[in-house]
């Protein structure tokens, strides 16, 4: 590319920029290390990892709850989505309007409506609070993601393909597993990892459609920072952030793969 | 894409072929019918009944929840969620624009997309945690102003206004980088060139040829801004003060301590109203670009083989 002439000015406002974007998990990588409690520097030690590995419990817990959730909601929602996606853009039918819209709009409400609007719900149909209700809640803000990531996969082929399976004497149950299925896998993998991601990241609709017993690893890190700056929080974030480098890697490669096949 | 005619083909077909688009897009549309929508209108209709003596609602018609609304401290927390979600909005767009600028002119794109994508994947209440453990009273930011001498006891830096509007420019910054990143760089720029050949100056060129050019995307970026932000409720209770309270938080009091629900369904409304309000306003600053659009296709369709 041609040298571009006054980009100076982007330049420093996106380094700038990037410099404010990781200052924090700088800090907290940094911190995390330190053999002191409070944020002045007392040397390098591991304690803080040696406490959330060996003493915090609890975390553990919200750890393996939150996976829970993730894994069962962004299944259901993945199912459900990609199966919709594939109805909306093959069919023309009476409720399509409707679909599409009712898959958009969780998608421009703020977070805080849609918990609230749960809460109420579930405390309507006298449903107990608990991961029931968290596993509905994140299917339902899961299933328009995936929705409309297969249905921009599926947007790439053309029809003809269906035509073809048809005239060639597929039936509909075929032309699904052995067609229609096969050519949107990479939109249904990535679907269904940003499910699992939005689920285990979500703090607020869980919040409010949460019980006594259902702590997932958000509402956990909420309580832990309602009582006050601890280090565990810096090497539990530690921790969190290097599994997820770990998980995008695995996840970009897996698609690649996918890609090549 | 296949056009309307060839897609419809299924339901007017041979008989063989029968219409399985609802058997697909059922199960979907059920789910979201049950556990999105009636949730949504459950709380519109609680908004106009009667309060229930301990939470809950009297199933009698009622407009008491929106006549509370008409008293000074609910239009301060209203005055002030407005205030917090359009200076948010407006400095994440005017950061996000150099950035997506430069990221899009650069030869490193993926690179530097990756840059902006990594802090995404920070869980969002360590990202807040961690300006907690950096502007907090015991915080970096103090410690490292105490050592350098420059102030004497630990200033105040949290539980503001500021510091709100700081850390939702932090949380919301990507959203608005993404989407101005992708519009402009469909942008072609030779049109840049050529409004320079054409005497315009450079400053007249990005206001009167890019910005017009990457309205859909400014649009987008607007609105991925200010409909979280409008509805927060995560960041002012973790970084924010009294005077920083916002309408996310109103609702989660008026619901969980106060128990008034059809008083949090009605706060909710409005929170919705206004969000929706965002939303047809700018679709309508969308539709009424049409000058400012053609050049952008003519533009790619020129550079198309």
């Amino acid at each position: 590319m041609r040298v571009v002439k006054g980009m100076g000015f982007s330049r420093t406002v996106f380094f700038l920029t990037m410099g404010f974007l990781f200052l924090p998990l700088v800090v907290l990588i940094v911190y995390s290390f330190n053999s002191a409690k409070s944020m002045s520097w007392g040397g390098f030690s591991l304690v803080w990892y040696e406490r959330l590995f060996l003493k915090e419990r609890n975390v553990w817990n919200a750890f393996e709850n939150s996976l829970i959730i993730a894994v069962s909601s962004a299944a259901v929602a993945t199912c459900l989505g990609t199966l919709g996606a594939i109805g909306v853009n093959w069919y023309k039918f009476r409720f399509k309007k409707y679909v599409q819209a009712v898959a958009f709009l969780p998608l421009i409400m703020p977070e805080i409506i849609i918990g609230v609007s749960l809460l109420i719900f579930f405390a309507g149909i006298q449903m107990k609070l608990g991961l029931l209700t968290i596993f509905i809640a994140h299917t339902s803000f899961n299933l328009p993601f995936v929705f409309l990531m297969v249905l921009a996969r599926l947007d790439e082929f053309d029809y003809s393909i269906i035509e073809a399976s048809r005239d060639l004497g597929a039936t509909e149950r075929q032309t699904l597993l052995k067609v229609i299925l096969p050519v949107s896998v990479p939109g249904i993998v990535s679907g269904f990892l940003t499910a699992v991601t939005l689920s285990l990241e979500d703090f607020v609709i869980t919040f409010f459609v949460s019980g006594p017993g259902s702590t997932t690893l958000p509402l956990y890190v909420y309580s832990m920072i309602r009582f006050g700056v601890s280090p565990v929080i810096n090497s539990l974030s530690v921790v969190l952030i290097a599994g997820t480098v770990l998980i995008t890697i695995l996840a970009r490669n897996f698609l690649k793969y996918i890609a090549q096949k | 894409m296949a056009p309307m005619a060839v897609r419809s083909r299924p339901s007017r077909g041979p008989g063989r072929v029968r219409n399985y688009g609802p058997a697909y897009a059922g199960p979907a549309g059920i789910w979201l019918t049950v556990f999105f929508l009636a949730p949504l209108l459950v709380i519109v209709a609680y908004s106009f009944l009667e309060k229930g003596l301990y939470g809950g609602v009297e199933p009698r018609f009622s407009l008491e929840a929106y006549r509370s609304l008409f008293n000074s401290v609910f239009f301060r927390v209203s005055l002030n969620t407005l205030g917090i979600s359009l200076a948010t909005t407006v400095l994440a767009i005017l950061i996000a624009l150099p950035c997506g600028y430069y990221m899009a002119r650069s030869n490193r794109k993926t690179f530097l997309l990756m840059l902006v994508i990594i802090p995404f994947w920070t869980n969002f209440l360590i990202r807040i945690y961690a300006w907690i453990a950096i502007l907090g009273n015991n915080g970096f930011l103090n410690a490292l102003l105490i050592r350098a001498g420059v102030v004497a006891s630990p200033v105040q830096f949290l539980y503001n206004q500021v510091a709100v509007t700081v850390v939702l420019v932090y949380t919301y910054l990507p959203y608005a980088i993404l989407p101005l990143y992708s519009t402009i760089e469909k942008f072609d720029f030779s049109l840049l060139e050529a409004a320079r050949d054409l005497g315009c100056t450079r400053r007249g060129a990005i206001f009167r040829v890019l910005l017009p050019n990457i309205r859909a995307g400014i649009i987008t970026a607007v609105l991925f801004v200010f409909i979280p932000t409008f509805g927060a409720y995560a960041v002012p209770l973790l970084v924010g003060g009294k005077e920083s309270y916002m309408l996310g938080n109103f609702v989660a009091e008026e619901l969980t301590r106060t128990r008034n629900w059809p008083l949090a369904s009605a706060i909710s409304m409005v929170i919705t109203l206004v969000t929706t309000l965002g939303l047809w306003l700018m679709f309508r600053l969308q539709g009424k670009a049409p000058q400012a659009k053609d050049p952008a296709r003519s533009g790619g369709e020129r550079r198309a083989p």
